[in-house]
């Protein structure tokens, strides 16, 4: 009976996570198809592999990209981070007024959060790239409060109160004792942060200055006539690496766990 | 005291960002939400919810939407649970492991949904290989709905995890060795103590779906027509801000509504956290 | 311990203005020698780009948008001060009529005599007195069929997309014109008419079709058509062309009762800060070699006569491409809605989509 649940349960697992990355496999396959069509199989190829670093626009827009996702989803977490300090240590009141604030990002449908954050730029300053990390860091900030206030909501006052008594000075209890406890919740934060950056169209599309182009505002202008088959190699290759590092870390984590034994 | 009063100081740029960058644009909306376009007050953009093509549709998107949140409920507790049980120590894996599919495109990945469900597609393809009859679900709401269980499913497991894990597994132990069986340990301890995490997957699954617009313009080939095409179309297509703007002032009162009333049934600390 | 946390706080202010200024000058750096050029979505060879950089030492600031509606919101913003925008004949109407069009020189475009003098005429409905556009390419809307599933006598008239027999086999175009285009040539009225009772009439055709629909594309058409999951499409004859280079089976055709013509040109928008940067630009887009490249990219057909003459006579055959003049007589420009109109129209679009 036991073996059985065991068994039903890593089946039911294992299709969830067939129906999460059956569209990725189907875009691996897509990366090796001989064809500028997605739905004709032309033959197996490497070429949009080699291809890829001779192809200055996509080459750019994934610089671009990567500029704009690390500072905004950085600039966020920094800024998140001490905001979810801060409210955790308001009164009640004025807590739950920033936190109803902070929902207000999440609300809105992109399209409108995008089109009145460029009225405002547009106002106010010009827009470029720095102004799609404004707009990104405004999406994005949510997630890290979201994500590390619980962690601080569930530590003690007491630490950091008897760290600040024994003479630790804010910026040293911050380090010593808060950050430590917290530190996961950044982390999650800061990749949930990173993730949607990185997915972002609507509100890029119209809080980018001219030339700016990120590979999600590349890809939505190329819908019509046909992706360029590099994209889907481009995005294999990023998914891998992001595959590879998550696998290693869990490995590294793993020993280190069986050191302690 | 003074200690706390220094410390919410950190939250400072935050609420000046907060002023800035979203409550300003917030004002911009509704200026534009109550205009007529030539500069006089109406509120006639708001009350434009009322036409039956706009009801219709926010109808449509709030069907739309609760059927994907019970679907992803449905599917996401137990794949919650069986991971609280696997006992991994490495909690930042799993979250992790939802969130990785997210490094392909979006857009990419629903085009990739496309390819698989369309007539010809590979689940047609796969059925009939085994002998089994064709379906044909791409572009209808099934399409949307399927749509959007994918993009929405790793927000109602995540939250539900986080909360099964902190039960404290002596609790379920202490009920077992009393006597109580599975079943009635689930309904009694487990289920009532991942509440927390339950509501707010909700909330993060609801809010999203039901001002959605994408999914629906891909995966539903253009006959279904949510709250969130509308306002697009709008701001698009019909050229018509002020429109577009009454429409989503009322959208978000609608989602605003419909939060209070979940965190109404919430009656933990967190109240008035999206995740 | 105080003065640390504040430090902290200016710190992290200062990183943050340090930023803006250091894009601030970023933008003012903007010389003479810049030129912000917008067009559609893989509407241009990058060679062809990377060639006119070379050649006039001009740095190309190169915007896509994907549909007119997106790129019309945006401009209208005010967000980006373009030189020099390619977009479609009734959206360069209207923007014309708002007074954001700027009159071209076309003394400097030496070039400019490669230009089929049939479209710059052709172009008279949206630029009355030719003085503002430059003909970048053009096409036609009509049907991509698939010859296995549907025969050739079947698709010469509009009404095939409302026979039974093709159920979940059609797809309409997704856009509020072309798609009341369609119902409109078949009554036979005007494809811009503001008579409400002629729109009224098309969108009750329309609400009839919608249960034939498989789907309302715009993007990808071909690729669905490709795949053969849909045996019939109404678009444009570039995403035709684009489509029969996969699948051999696939014909296109422009019904009897005639379609739209659609015309893609060059202007100069009011917000245009290098106009000599942008006379170049357009004398460029219209140079052979350039316009040849840029042809056998796009697969449009191009109104650039040099172009035409050095082709092969399968290509200049090819009607997909190239309009016969019997097929253009059958075809119509879009002139631009006034604002009743419009409005009237996307309401009724609203409600052919929530039908």
């Amino acid at each position: 009976m036991k073996k059985f649940k065991k068994g039903a349960s890593y089946t039911y697992l294992g299709l969830i996570f067939l129906f999460l990355y059956a569209p990725i496999l189907v875009l691996i396959v897509l990366s090796f198809n001989n064809s500028m069509s997605r739905t004709v199989w032309g033959g197996f190829t490497l070429q949009w592999y080699l291809n890829l670093p001779s192809n200055d626009t996509i080459m750019d827009a994934l610089f671009t990209t990567l500029r704009i996702t690390l500072s905004s989803s950085i600039l966020a977490t920094i800024l998140g981070t001490s905001a979810a300090i801060g409210i955790n240590r308001m009164k009640k009141h004025h807590a739950a007024i920033m936190l109803g604030a902070t929902n207000i990002p999440l609300l809105n449908a992109d399209i409108v959060t995008g089109i009145s954050l460029m009225l405002l730029f547009t106002r106010f300053t010009s827009l470029g790239e720095f102004s799609v990390v404004l707009a990104h860091i405004a999406f994005s900030v949510p997630y890290v409060i979201f994500n590390v206030l619980p962690r601080l909501q569930s530590m003690s006052d007491a630490c950091i109160e008897a760290a600040m008594d024994l003479g630790a000075s804010p910026a040293y209890a911050f380090y010593k004792v808060i950050l430590p406890e917290i530190f996961p919740g950044v982390l999650s934060g800061f990749l949930m942060a990173f993730t949607m950056s990185l997915d972002d169209f609507t509100i890029t599309y119209f809080t980018k200055g001219a030339g700016v182009n990120t590979l999600s505002t590349m890809l939505y202008t190329e819908l019509r006539k046909g992706i360029q088959p590099e994209l889907y190699a481009l995005s294999t290759l990023l998914f891998l690496l992001a595959f590879i590092m998550l696998i290693a870390t869990n490995f590294k984590g793993m020993n280190k766990k069986e050191v302690v034994r | 005291m003074i200690n706390r009063l220094r410390t919410s100081f950190l939250a400072m740029p935050y609420a000046i960002w907060v002023l800035i960058c979203t409550i300003l644009p917030l004002f911009y909306i509704l200026g534009y939400a109550i205009n007529t376009g030539d500069g006089s007050f109406t509120l006639s953009n708001l009350i434009a919810i009322t036409d039956p093509v706009h009801l219709k549709s926010l109808g449509l998107s709030i069907q739309i939407a609760l059927i994907t949140t019970i679907i992803c409920l449905i599917l996401a507790y137990p794949v919650a649970l069986i991971l609280h049980n696997l006992k991994i120590s490495n909690k930042g894996f799993i979250v992790f492991l939802f969130i990785l599919p997210m490094w392909m495109n979006f857009m990419l990945r629903i085009l990739a949904w496309q390819n698989i469900l369309s007539n010809n597609g590979i689940l047609n393809s796969i059925l009939s290989a085994l002998g089994l009859p064709t379906i044909h679900i791409l572009y209808t709401k099934a399409a949307v709905i399927l749509g959007m269980v994918y993009d929405f499913l790793p927000y109602m497991i995540l939250p539900i995890y986080n909360s099964l894990s902190k039960i404290n597994d002596e609790v379920i132990e202490a009920a077992s060795d009393l006597g109580s069986s599975w079943l009635n340990t689930f309904f009694k301890i487990t289920l009532p103590l991942s509440k927390d995490g339950i509501i707010s997957g909700i909330i993060m699954v609801f809010v999203p779906a039901l001002s959605s617009f994408v999914v629906s313009n891909l995966l539903g080939g253009g006959k279904v027509l949510l709250i969130g095409n509308v306002i697009e179309q709008e701001f698009t297509l019909a050229r018509n801000w002020n429109l577009g703007s009454g429409l989503s002032i009322i959208l978000m009162l609608f989602v605003l509504a419909s939060m209070s009333i979940m965190n109404k049934v919430d009656d933990s600390e967190n109240g008035g956290m999206l995740i | 311990m105080k003065k640390k946390l504040y430090s902290l706080i200016s710190i992290f202010c200062l990183t943050l203005t340090s930023c803006f200024s250091f894009t601030a000058c970023g933008n003012d750096a903007e010389s003479a020698d810049t030129l912000v050029v917008l067009n559609y979505g893989k509407y241009i060879e990058a060679d062809v780009l990377k060639r006119f950089q070379k050649e006039t030492g001009i740095t190309v600031k190169y915007e896509e948008y994907e549909s007119v509606e997106d790129m019309y919101a945006k401009y209208k913003a005010g967000s980006i001060n373009y030189d020099v925008i390619c977009t479609s004949d009734y959206m360069i109407e209207t923007l014309r009529k708002e007074g954001e069009l700027i009159p071209i020189d076309y003394n400097s475009l030496q070039n400019y005599k490669n230009v089929d003098p049939a479209i710059i005429e052709a172009s008279a409905s949206f630029d009355p007195n030719h003085k503002y556009t430059v003909p970048y390419f053009y096409g036609t809307v009509g049907i991509l069929y698939n010859t296995e599933k549907v025969d050739e006598e079947t698709v010469s008239s509009w009404n095939c997309l409302w026979n039974p027999e093709y159920k979940n086999q059609i797809v309409m175009i997704n856009s509020q014109r072309d798609a009341f285009m369609v119902p409109l040539k078949m009554l036979g009225y005007d494809i811009n008419t503001t008579d409400t009772a002629q729109l009224d009439k098309a969108f009750d055709m329309l609400c009839d079709e919608k249960k034939y629909v498989y789907a309302y594309l715009m993007d990808e058409t071909y690729e669905c058509m490709v795949s053969e999951d849909a045996a019939m499409a109404v678009c444009y004859s570039g995403e035709a062309a684009m489509g029969m280079e996969y699948n051999d089976k696939l014909a296109y055709v422009v019904p009897k009762e005639g379609g739209n013509l659609w015309v893609d040109s060059w202007f100069v928008p009011r917000t245009c800060k290098h106009y000599d940067a942008a006379m170049k630009w357009i004398d460029f887009m219209c140079e052979e070699e350039a316009a040849t490249q840029n042809f056998e990219y796009v697969w449009y057909a191009t109104p650039n006569l040099t172009v035409a003459a050095g082709m092969d006579d399968e290509t200049l055959a090819d009607e997909t491409v190239f309009p016969t003049k019997e097929t253009l007589s059958r075809c119509d420009i879009y002139s631009a809605y006034d604002d009743k109109t419009l409005d009237y129209t996307t309401t009724l679009w609203k409600k052919l989509k929530a039908y």
